[in-house]
């Protein structure tokens, strides 16, 4: 997103402000402890100190279901919505309202799921904004049920015989969107390579879909739980416009190189469910992005009313 | 059976030839197939009569298909104008003059006995000399079945007409019989010339160019073959007046209420609207955002009401059940939306093109929990424009959803109106990006109104989450049952609030009798003509009709208990008494019906019909004659 567009609304107040992480801390998170949310939310937190957003121009915009709390633990704009659409209400805010800030948290369920139709089509739409997918496979907030992204053979309290299907690739599908202009895949227990994901998206001009790996403690402990002891599964993507996280090296010592404008390279990672991929998949800036098609000529009231005058000949008796 | 015409070849009618009926009203239906322009020719010549100064009503009579087979009754496709010297208010009973681009498109006009017993029908006889002799057989036996009516059939070679001005007549007939028409009601050919080049601008200079010839020959041909005319005295308007439809007056009262954002997923009949407002829409500063689904156009509409000026959506009534989840997060989070709802048949996909009133209930009490909101049905073409502004205006100074009820018959229908005056103050104001003084919260709910002040993203110290949880003043979520029950009953004062602001509706005619007829929406111009025609027997009959639905106005009980009987009469269904099974307890009553006894206690009854087609004040008048309660005035 470009964080610089400063419209007209906010240029008459005097702003020398300048923004520490505790001032977009809400009250203390209701999530369990160990959860990834904390951490998505922490690394959001120090991102718009970095990015010294003003908290008043930022929404934060969720579904339903556990990771959907979000916006309720930032001190920002936010919308709590319903259970699948946040992409339409934040589509809605930024169609009126392209100054400000946007970012959509979604679980897995309400992106993948209920909004799949929603998800597909911001992904061409292409809007300004940063959309999270915090991905734990599981429905937590109802208590353990399949998602589409479990994977099969999981078992659940709707599927007790294990998951039915191969889990859903929600990398791939967004891959495949005519359209999609940034493709990333993170960690949340890697938080250095979550803030410079989260960065970079941000960075983005358009739709910058993240898909944010993510333990459950409660329920799915041992699939990213266990990820999360075994670095030698993850692998880093690295190369021309990749993100670099020389900390991260000591540890995560698998790379991939990967140019992030090579599609089909991006698709062919992707793929690969097995592997903990993580990076920039893919950037294109030069995607068209469906608010700026629409933006719109202002008028006045009294202009407005000229304008309908002159519609109204074409009805006149 | 056929009429031999009067006049032949290239002489010119003398006037003992012709006979000018001198009537104030007088409708005519065009039906075809699909795609031969029946309602483009019935549309032009509407509007040409509204210009001239005589009262008009058009109705599509539209197929759910776009092309559905060829030569089929129930694919009939066309359009009845009602003309008359005084402003008409609906479509009126039976016509009386009809030109056929077929027999078969006929037939499924004869069938529904849309058709006056002595109607004039002019229809093409190309069929009768088919070369295939099914067709041939099929207009025998069309003629055979059309004999049992007292119809004056005469034939008419349009398509060999149309032939000396056009290669293709399938494309241009409707032209020659505008033409026909112009004529026969002694139009102004100017306008009907002028009028041609408006509908047909965003097309080649060519089309308007023959259509001119074949409007020509039309006029020429009818001229030299016809025995009748008529005449119907226009009267002089002071007021300046329009001609459209309502959705037409939907999309300019969206420009003029100041709402910018449209979202919409395309769905019969309220589609229009968009096509409107896709065309002018944005040369004011407006979007029309054609979402992935119908759930899609309500969240989109949300999100844009949520950060700055309120925005709406319009749809249909499968449409509006997607839309439930949607509508009371709005309503939970105090979000102004404007929503539109173009009735049509139901249940489920039901009658995309026809005309019915079943969303009512499901708009007032359709969304799971308590929510209260604001529901308005506009009656006439007029009202369609001005229902935006005053929607959107009550949307915002309620924080809540507000649903306008209009339906297919004012969709589709056409008729002159006063032109608005406008006034710049219809429009929104800006957004409030004003920083929040310290200590106001974003439900700082007034103890009395239930109202409360909207914080928008931008503005300073303003900063919250709205959410579809309950919640309290700080829009924190809140499970217990004190902040429950003081949420629920300020959202629900807010209703009250507005209520007591509502006058009592008039009563059409005298404020007591023997009867009185309630009804709302599209219905008001045949209701009122049918009541008017009623007390003219003498009969001690008034009406009423609802302007808001959600929540009623007050005194209903007052003016009810002057009359013997009340009843409602609507496009709805209704179980008869007297049908297998039917008591007095477990009858399905109309929907206003249902509503009316809840909130008044009388013992409202209804006179329901579920046609597909707008009611007829005929039919209506002999309801009223039927309903009327025994020891009446009459």
């Amino acid at each position: 997103m470009s964080g610089e567009s400063c419209g007209l609304l906010h240029a008459a107040r005097d702003d020398d402000r300048v923004f520490d992480r505790v001032d977009y801390e809400g009250p203390v998170a209701r999530w369990c402890s160990g959860c990834g949310d904390h951490s998505v939310l922490s690394a959001a937190q120090r991102l718009l100190a970095e990015k010294q957003l003003a908290p008043e121009n930022t929404v934060f915009v969720s579904g339903i279901g556990c990771s959907s709390r979000f916006p309720h633990y930032m001190k920002t704009y936010g919308f709590h919505g319903i259970h699948g659409r946040a992409l339409t209400i934040a589509t809605g805010v930024k169609l009126t309202r392209p100054e400000l800030d946007v970012f959509v948290v979604m679980g897995d369920g309400d992106c993948i799921s209920i909004g799949a139709g929603h998800w597909v089509h911001a992904v061409r739409y292409n809007v300004d904004m940063v959309a999270l997918l915090l991905d734990n496979e599981i429905y937590g907030l109802t208590k353990k049920q399949t998602s589409p992204t479990t994977p099969q053979g999981y078992k659940s309290n709707t599927q007790p015989r294990g998951s039915y299907l191969p889990a859903m690739n929600p990398l791939e599908a967004t891959l495949g969107i005519t359209n999609a202009s940034f493709v990333a895949q993170t960690a949340e227990w890697i938080p250095a390579h979550l803030f410079a994901t989260l960065k970079a998206a941000y960075e983005h001009s358009g739709f910058a879909f993240v898909r944010i790996l993510q333990r459950c403690p409660h329920f799915t402990a041992d699939i990213f739980g266990e990820a999360a002891k075994q670095p030698d599964r993850v692998e880093i993507l690295e190369g021309p416009g990749g993100i670099r996280v020389e900390a991260l090296d000591a540890i995560y010592k698998n790379k991939v190189e990967h140019d992030s404008s090579d599609l089909a390279h991006a698709r062919a990672l992707a793929q690969d469910m097995t592997a903990i991929r993580l990076g920039i998949f893919f950037e294109d800036e030069s995607r068209p992005r469906y608010e700026e098609t629409r933006s719109i000529p202002q008028h006045s009231a009294h202009e407005k009313m000229e304008l309908l005058e002159k519609e109204f000949e074409r009805y006149a008796v | 059976m056929a009429v031999k015409l009067p006049t032949v070849g290239d002489r010119t009618p003398t006037d003992q030839d012709v006979t000018t009926y001198t009537v104030d009203d007088k409708s005519v239906e065009i039906v075809s197939d699909s795609g031969e322009g029946a309602q483009k020719c019935g549309q032009i010549f509407g509007a040409v009569s509204a210009k001239m100064g005589n009262g008009v009503w058009t109705v599509e009579i539209i197929p759910a298909e776009v092309e559905p087979p060829p030569r089929n009754p129930a694919g009939a496709s066309g359009i009845r104008v009602r003309l008359g010297s005084e402003p008409v208010t609906n479509w009126g009973d039976e016509t009386n003059l009809v030109i056929a681009f077929n027999e078969q498109a006929l037939l499924g006009r004869h069938r529904l006995n849309a058709l006056a017993d002595d109607a004039t029908i002019l229809i093409e006889n190309m069929w009768a000399t088919h070369p295939d002799p099914e067709i041939r057989d099929q207009w025998s036996a069309a003629m055979e079945e059309l004999s049992e009516k007292d119809y004056r059939i005469v034939e008419v070679p349009m398509e060999d007409a149309c032939l000396d001005v056009v290669d293709n007549p399938r494309r241009g007939k409707n032209m020659f019989v505008l033409g026909m028409l112009a004529w026969i009601y002694d139009r102004d050919l100017e306008l009907c010339r002028a009028q041609i080049a408006d509908a047909f601008r965003k097309k080649s200079p060519e089309v308007t160019e023959r259509s001119h010839r074949l409007l020509e020959s039309g006029y020429r041909w009818a001229g030299e073959h016809l025995d009748f005319r008529y005449r119907i005295p226009t009267m002089e308007s002071k007021r300046e007046m329009v001609v459209m439809n309502g959705n037409e007056a939907i999309a300019l009262g969206a420009v003029a209420a100041g709402l910018e954002l449209a979202a919409m997923y395309p769905i019969t009949p309220a589609t229009s609207v968009s096509h409107m407002l896709g065309d002018v829409f944005e040369r004011f500063g407006g979007v029309v955002h054609q979402a992935e689904d119908e759930i899609a156009a309500a969240g989109v509409s949300i999100g844009a009401s949520y950060s700055g000026k309120c925005a709406f959506t319009i749809t249909s009534g499968p449409g509006m059940a997607l839309k439930t989840e949607f509508l009371g997060l709005a309503i939970m989070t105090e979000i102004p939306l404007v929503v539109v709802d173009v009735q049509r048949g139901g249940p489920s996909t039901g009658l995309p093109t026809k005309v019915e009133q079943s969303d009512l209930l499901a708009a007032i009490f359709g969304q799971p929990g308590d929510a209260p909101h604001v529901v308005v049905a506009p009656a006439t073409i007029e009202e369609c424009f001005h229902v935006m502004t005053t929607a959107r205006r009550i949307a915002e100074v309620l924080r809540t959803v507000v649903i306008v009820l209009s339906d297919a018959n004012l969709a589709t229908g056409v008729a002159p109106y006063p032109r608005p005056l406008l006034s710049a103050e219809w429009q929104s104001t800006p957004p409030d990006q004003r920083p929040i003084p310290e200590g106001q919260r974003p439900y700082d709910w007034d103890p009395d109104t239930g109202i409360s002040r909207r914080f928008i993203p931008g503005q300073l110290g303003g900063e919250h989450t709205v959410t579809g949880l309950a919640h309290d003043e700080r829009s924190k979520v809140a499970y217990d049952s004190a902040v429950n029950v003081r949420a629920s009953t300020m959202r629900s004062r807010k209703l009250a609030a507005f209520q007591s602001t509502l006058r009592p509706p008039p009563v059409n005619g005298d404020e007591h009798g023997d009867l009185l007829v309630v009804g709302w929406g599209s219905t008001k111009g045949a209701i009122e003509e049918a009541v008017e025609r009623a007390r003219r027997e003498g009969l001690a009959v008034s009406s009423l009709h609802l302007t808001f639905l959600s929540p009623l106005p007050p005194g209903l009980k007052e003016i009810f208990s002057h009359f013997t009987k009340v009843m409602t009469v609507e496009i709805n269904y209704s179980d008869e008494l007297g049908d297998p099974f039917i008591t007095e307890q477990n009858r399905r009553r109309g929907q206003l019906s249902w509503l009316l006894r809840g909130a008044t206690l009388v013992d409202v009854d209804c006179w329901t019909r579920v046609l597909g087609e707008p009611l007829r004040p005929g039919k209506i008048l002999g309801a009223i004659r039927d309903n009327l309660p025994k020891g009446g005035s009459a």
